[in-house]
């Protein structure tokens, strides 16, 4: 299992155990964290799971495929750090890992 | 004083109900029917990554037991909801448990349009719809198994490129002229049809089913024009019907869905509906609609849910759709029915390209192949009722948000 910390919108602090495989939507989303809405659940065609990924471990996820980096582009307030969980496999390398949510996710359409 | 909510379906649109209710801050009784025994779950991995055995079942669901159990919602789950009282606000399940509301949501989602013909009803013939469906099909899937798919829309076309990639040898019989035809245009069917013909998956159109036959089990499949096409397994994919049936007894009014105003009333105040089952509104597009989608079952919830706590606010949403079929996404945002001309983004060879749908100036819908910027870019566009410069926007160089 790898721990890891969700800051939700409203500053709340998750602390989840996750199963190596899944994705950190996936995490998120069982256990019901704020914030990540994940319509579509894991297919790349909403950007509602996005995440701001804290920064001493952007370096050891895989980079962004051209889909996601087109979806994060018009998503709602995307940094250099923003990643959609969906598109993020949790791996024992992640333990440890903390993530931020945004205030809010989607776009125009909120 | 409403101090008990009942929620009939446990798909997209229930779970999501359930979550908005208590988020935002319902603490009666609350309980969630579905007559499918699992937790709720997503559906779309069900002709994808679940059907080839990518993804397992835990990681289909919405949210684990234990949430349900921390915001006390009671779940009533393999079990159906055989007669609704709307006079006497009170549901009834078919273990004969009665239960009283007062306030009611319908999620009843919609079911897999039945093939009528002779044979239809053959062992071997399967419909994909619930994570039940799934293992039989499954336990089909041998090397070089023949698999015929009656219907190329999404659900045939998606598990048509599963069973290539498990190994199966694939038909598609479509009865129209060319796959996905009522979903897009006839560019993306020709692109999708060569992307399958290229993976090894027989397309054939103008194919009318006329009966299935074998001994016991189902062995082929006989068309119109007197071909038929051996078969190991049959799988169906010929559209939905919204699940009306409880509601149209109880006496709402259904019209190719539950009828619901944009704030999720049916034609019984204290009742509410939400999802696929649902003729409502567009407000976007100013007419009535009925959509088979996972955003508008999640966002039409939420917005029910606020209704249901006497929180007047409209559903007001531009649909989005979306396909996976091979390593191919196809990303759909607004409705394009009343569009006067259509606008190509883009090189179809080059594998990444979208076809805009205009009505005069004005953006109605778009349809991105492997183009998830022009799609992002256009739901916002659409929502905002932008108006465009045609001649900007077929220059796929220049970005859609700067095509004005």
């Amino acid at each position: 299992m790898a721990k890891i910390v969700f800051i939700e919108p409203g500053g709340g602090r998750r602390e989840i155990n996750a199963p190596p495989g899944i994705t950190l939507m996936e995490a998120a989303r069982q256990n019901g964290v704020q914030g990540v809405v994940a319509q579509c659940g894991g297919a790349c065609a909403c950007a509602t799971c996005h995440v701001y990924i804290d920064a001493a471990w952007l370096a050891k996820l895989e980079p962004r495929e051209e889909m996601e980096e087109g979806m994060l582009e018009t998503a709602w307030e995307p940094r250099d750090n923003s990643r959609l969980s969906c598109q993020v496999h949790i791996t024992a390398d992640l333990d440890g890992l903390q993530v931020t949510v945004p205030q809010r996710q989607g776009q125009g359409q909120g | 004083m409403i101090s008990t909510i009942l929620i009939i379906g446990g798909g997209q649109a229930g779970a999501q109900a359930v979550d908005t209710l208590r988020r935002e801050g319902f603490g009666g009784r609350l309980v969630l029917i579905g007559d499918e025994p699992e937790l709720p779950y997503q559906r779309p991995p069900l002709s994808k990554k679940y059907l080839s055995g990518e993804m397992t079942a835990d990681r289909l669901l919405f949210r684990h037991r234990s949430f349900y159990d921390e915001h006390r919602v009671e779940l009533k789950l393999g079990l159906q909801a055989v007669r609704l009282d709307a006079a006497a606000r009170e549901v009834e399940l078919a273990d004969g448990e009665k239960l009283s509301y007062d306030r009611l949501l319908l999620c009843l989602g919609a079911g897999s349009r039945q093939l009528t013909c002779p044979g239809a009803t053959l062992p071997g013939v399967h419909y994909l719809r619930g994570l039940g469906d799934v293992a039989p099909i499954q336990a089909g899937f041998k090397p070089q198994a023949r698999v015929v798919i009656v219907g190329g829309g999404y659900i045939g076309l998606e598990t048509a490129a599963t069973c290539r990639q498990m190994g199966c040898e694939v038909t598609v019989l479509e009865m129209a002229d060319r796959i996905m035809n009522r979903v897009v245009a006839p560019l993306v069917s020709e692109y999708f049809a060569r992307e399958h013909r290229m993976h090894g998956v027989g397309i054939v159109c103008d194919m009318r089913v006329v009966r299935l036959e074998g001994a016991g089990r189902v062995e082929r499949v006989v068309c119109a024009d007197g071909s038929t096409h051996a078969a190991d397994l049959v799988i169906v994919g010929v559209g939905a019907i919204a699940t009306t049936l409880l509601a149209s007894a109880a006496g709402l009014a259904c019209d190719n869905g539950i009828v619901v105003d944009e704030y999720c009333r049916t034609s019984d105040a204290a009742i509410y509906a939400a999802g696929d089952c649902t003729n409502h509104p567009s407000l976007r597009f100013g007419r009535r609609v009925r959509l088979e989608s996972v955003d508008n079952a999640f966002e039409q919830a939420k917005t029910a849910a606020l209704n249901l706590l006497d929180r007047p606010v409209a559903h007001d949403r531009v649909p989005w759709f979306w396909s996976d079929q091979f390593d191919n996404k196809l990303l759909i945002v607004g409705l394009s029915q009343d569009h006067d001309a259509q606008v190509l983004r883009g090189d179809p060879a080059s594998r990444s390209f979208s076809v805009c749908y205009l009505k005069g100036r004005e953006l109605l819908a778009v349809e991105a192949v492997n183009h998830s910027k022009d799609y992002m870019a256009a739901r916002k566009l659409i929502a905002e009722r932008a108006l465009l410069n045609p001649e900007k926007l077929a220059v796929s160089e220049v970005s859609l948000k700067d095509s004005m």
